[in-house]
């Protein structure tokens, strides 16, 4: 009987394509289906804000630089993690990250609230040489940033790409791109006004690499690391976590 | 159906197939691999009513035994802080005096504040808290801002030049880049600096420098770091008497200090840490100096 039921099953050809095809179109409609209820399942955050446009030209030179393959961005939902990171990742904070860098492998620490923790010139020191500051570190060093002039002209249409996708730039931050990312990294001139009147109060304008004659690759990496964790407190709302929830609107 | 034919070798039925001589065995899977295939199937659909498993429309099915990761994950949170509770809320409320006469509470802070310091302190001052260029020993007994537990744990709440409201602010300013000083006023006044540390510096071929100097760092200095250069705590002025340095006491590196200027930056720990957390750490790090030679 058995055998025969074998037999049965190992000379169907066409039997067997469509078993194929069933068995792989389960791991599509597994990671298909959940888009379909997206609305319902990421959380709300109104308070949060978009990158300006320096820290997106420092988020593109961290995916250039492939540091999400030693740098998760995601605290999971365990307590030794929380304890040392803070609250658990939110989808929603990850919301405007088009592609966004969870990331799943950790030889450095998770980064997913590293802004605000370590000084300006802390990051920039790390990124030059890690070995100064980390003695232990096997991190590469990224010398190079510093003396790098960061590439601003197209700083427009990359918002405008990301506001294809849905992350809602305005038309004046889109115009304003080149200026504006000039503007944070340069306090004290009439650009960087105009970086915290779109952004927000809360938005770090600051001398990131310490020169403020040009910017540098390295001024957008340090604000972009700076503002990680940063954008909005929703994952601070109703935990138990101890910590303050940052302000991104100020 | 095609007729039955047994393969010679192993004696099992082929399948009817044929590719260019070559026929296939009509081999069932091994029993023991099937019935793994058939146990682990079950469980996966045990396994779904047990856990949140299936989307339905705007919502899910929960599962039978009601698991949440986040719930599960903030009640652990909740329970390591309870269990933390006795001791945490002693080193919360307690004077700093009593804490440090509690020779059992005091093992707890060196335990506990060496993990808080690990994660949050030792990638500038280092894990033993002996600092490096640009980042101040925390060991040395030699302070900016006083070492006292009440003046290290306001220095950790509020930081130093940061956007705190109260932050304590120390700036160094740039006497030679903006000018405020000729560029043979700062030679003198940072040879003047050195020598207060190595006096066999001031031969007589180096005296007029050094003595130009004094009078420099009288009328330009002295406001901050006193007219005997012991530093002043109030401002976070340096001693620069000891051999202590933040940023260096060789002679380029103190001309360099004078041209530029120095605004040092220690973050504000107000958000981040709990205040038991940040009284743990400023007896953790009151504690490290005590523990020196």
């Amino acid at each position: 009987m058995a055998d025969t039921y074998h037999r049965k099953l190992e000379r169907s050809a066409i039997g067997l394509v469509i078993a194929i095809i069933a068995a792989a179109s389960v791991g599509g409609i597994v990671e298909i289906a959940p888009l379909f209820t997206i609305d319902e399942t990421v959380e709300q955050a109104p308070d949060m804000r978009v990158y300006t446009p320096l820290e997106l030209a420092g988020r593109n030179i961290y995916v250039r630089e492939g540091c999400y393959a030693c740098h998760s961005q995601m605290i999971r939902t365990l307590r030794d993690e929380v304890e040392r990171y803070g609250p658990f990742s939110l989808a929603v904070e990850s919301q405007y990250d088009r592609p966004m860098l969870w990331g799943s492998k950790r030889t450095g620490p998770d980064l997913a609230r590293v802004g605000g923790k370590y000084s300006d010139f802390w990051h920039v020191a790390h990124l030059t040489n890690p070995r100064d500051v980390v003695p232990e570190s096997n991190m590469p060093a990224y010398r190079w940033l510093a003396r790098t002039t960061l590439k601003t002209d197209d700083l427009p249409q990359h918002l405008a790409a990301q506001r294809a996708l849905g992350v809602p730039y305005t038309e004046e931050m889109v115009e304003n791109a080149a200026r504006d990312a000039y503007g944070q990294a340069t306090p004290d001139t009439d650009f960087a006004a105009g970086v915290t009147e779109r952004y927000g109060d809360k938005t770090q304008v600051s001398a990131f690499d310490g020169v403020t004659t040009h910017v540098t690759e390295m001024d957008a990496l340090v604000a972009y690391l700076q503002v990680l964790g940063r954008l909005t407190g929703a994952a601070f709302e109703g935990t138990a976590a101890p910590e303050e929830k940052p302000d991104p609107e100020g | 159906m095609a007729e039955v034919e047994r393969d010679s070798v192993s004696g099992r039925e082929t399948t009817g197939h044929e590719w260019n001589g070559i026929k296939e065995l009509d081999t069932p899977v091994p029993r023991g691999v099937l019935m793994f295939l058939i146990v682990t199937h079950i469980w996966a659909i045990v396994w779904w009513f047990l856990v949140p498993a299936w989307p339905l429309g705007t919502t899910y099915t929960r599962g039978f035994l009601w698991t949440d990761q986040r719930t599960t994950v903030e009640a652990q949170v909740v329970e390591g802080q309870q269990e933390r509770a006795a001791w945490m809320a002693r080193i919360e409320t307690e004077p700093y005096n009593a804490i440090m006469a509690d020779e059992a509470l005091m093992q707890t802070v060196r335990h506990t504040g060496r993990q808080l310091f690990g994660d949050n302190c030792a990638a500038c001052h280092g894990r033993d808290g002996k600092g490096r260029a640009n980042y101040p020993d925390l060991t040395d007994g030699d302070w900016l801002w006083g070492g006292s537990p009440e003046l290290i744990e306001q220095t950790l709440r509020v930081g130093i030049n940061t956007a705190h409201p109260d932050s304590r602010i120390a700036q160094m300013p740039a006497f030679g880049r903006d000018q405020m000083l000729e560029r043979e006023q700062v030679r003198s006044v940072a040879a003047y600096v050195y020598s207060l540390t190595h006096p066999d510096y001031s031969t007589p071929q180096n005296i007029d420098r050094v003595n130009a100097g004094r009078e420099v760092f009288v009328t330009t200095c002295a406001t901050c770091h006193g007219e005997n250069a012991a530093g002043n705590l109030e401002v976070g002025a340096p001693n620069l008497t000891d051999a202590h340095w933040v940023y260096g006491g060789d002679l380029d590196t103190i001309i360099a200090s004078v041209h530029g200027g120095r605004q040092g930056h220690m973050p504000t720990w107000d958000e981040r840490l709990t205040k038991a957390e940040i009284r743990t750490l400023a007896l953790y790090v009151h504690d490290l100096g005590a523990q020196q030679p």
